[in-house]
């Protein structure tokens, strides 16, 4: 019977496999950019702009207030083109934050909430609904969509930021001695099929920074830049990184201040 | 009752094009959790599109769509002010309908 299998189906399957291994081959990305393509301007993360909208409007916490009258740095409420100007330095809370921290802040200080238990688990699981933090994070960013990015560099403890985040982007550690820099300064490296953006660089910067927060389609979930640089600690086999530490700050810093002057382009839209 | 969808509907020539995010986990029944248990299956089993009280468009779902599904399709007609209406429900008895006007 085996024998019988009309030749023309075999050579339609050998056809048919041939350009996708090909195209597989050199990039995701390729294939990626035509299925992002099908979803034209719409993106799941607006499910989690939803949820996050509500939230920030939301009465709530023993001191009976909404986040509405949060300062994300541009003053009480404002939203529009806040995101954009992340991490900075905050005068009332005696550090830099970036959007989550800042909205951990808001929610302790100005609603009375307890937020420990959003601190110990910031990122959703697999299935769950999105966390608190980000459905915030997708609509706050949102509100900056085509601002141009501004992460301050004035007081000296931004500036400490960057240093920090420079220093350990550069910080070879753990059982494969590896550091951000290994993967992250060269051109046209790759890990499986997604391009490693060159993040030392003001280009590569300016190609990653203004995407996130983005809608993560493997996940089917919104991922911060929090859970990223999160992300990269496990990949490179380190400790993991605390939500909000000195480092989680510092490359965030970092990596926003090379792409000060890119264009906000989020909640992107991700493999 | 599930959460809210995001409907968009644009009137282009004489059909209308409709596109609807909707928000649901889409468990196959297939994946283990962390602790190694079964994860329920839960999916949409059904959805129906209405443009004013005629039905447009009637699918039956299962566990192959892919979670937060994004669903775009076409009928002819509509015009300014008609509703949109779509509505799903899943295996769980659980269901949801939203609606929009063409503008």
């Amino acid at each position: 019977m085996n024998q019988s299998i009309p030749k023309t189906f075999v050579l339609g399957l050998a056809l048919a496999l041939a350009p996708v291994s090909a195209s597989f081959a050199q990039s995701g990305n390729d294939v990626f950019a035509e299925y992002r393509e099908m979803f034209g301007d719409d993106n799941p993360a607006e499910l989690a702009e939803m949820q996050g909208e509500e939230i920030w409007r939301a009465v709530r916490g023993p001191k009976q207030a909404s986040l509405e009258q949060c300062d994300l740095g541009l003053g009480p409420g404002v939203m529009q083109g806040a995101y954009a100007q992340l991490p900075r330095w905050f005068e009332d809370a005696g550090q830099v934050m970036d959007l989550e921290m800042r909205l951990l802040w808001c929610m302790e200080k100005q609603q009375g909430l307890d937020v420990s238990a959003l601190r110990a688990h910031p990122f959703s699981e697999q299935g769950q609904q999105q966390t608190d933090l980000e459905a915030l994070s997708a609509y706050i960013a949102a509100q900056s969509r085509g601002a141009t990015v501004a992460v301050p560099q004035e007081h000296p403890a931004e500036r400490r930021a960057f240093e920090n985040g420079k220093r350990f982007f550069n910080y070879r550690a753990g059982p494969h001695d590896f550091s951000c820099a290994t993967c992250h300064t060269h051109d046209g490296k790759r890990i499986r099929l997604q391009d490693m953006p060159r993040l030392n660089t003001v280009e590569g910067a300016k190609g990653s920074f203004p995407t996130w927060p983005a809608y993560r389609l493997s996940q089917g979930a919104v991922r911060t830049l929090e859970w990223r640089m999160n992300d990269c600690m496990r990949q490179q086999r380190l400790p993991g990184l605390q939500h909000g530490s000195d480092v989680a700050i510092g490359l965030i810093t970092y990596l926003g201040v090379q792409a000060n002057g890119a264009v906000m382009d989020s909640p992107g839209l991700k493999r | 009752m599930g959460n809210p969808m995001r409907i968009r509907a644009t009137i282009k020539g004489d059909t209308t094009e409709v596109k609807v995010l909707m928000s649901h986990p889409m468990e196959t029944g297939q994946r283990k959790d962390s602790a190694g248990a079964v994860v329920p299956a839960h999916f949409i089993t059904t959805v129906v599109a209405h443009h004013n009280d005629r039905e447009v468009l009637s699918a039956e779902w299962g566990a192959a769509v892919s979670q937060n599904p994004f669903l775009q399709f076409s009928f002819k007609g509509g015009a300014a002010g008609d509703k949109v209406k779509v509505s799903w429900t899943d295996n769980k008895g659980d269901t949801r309908t939203d609606e929009v006007a063409l503008a």
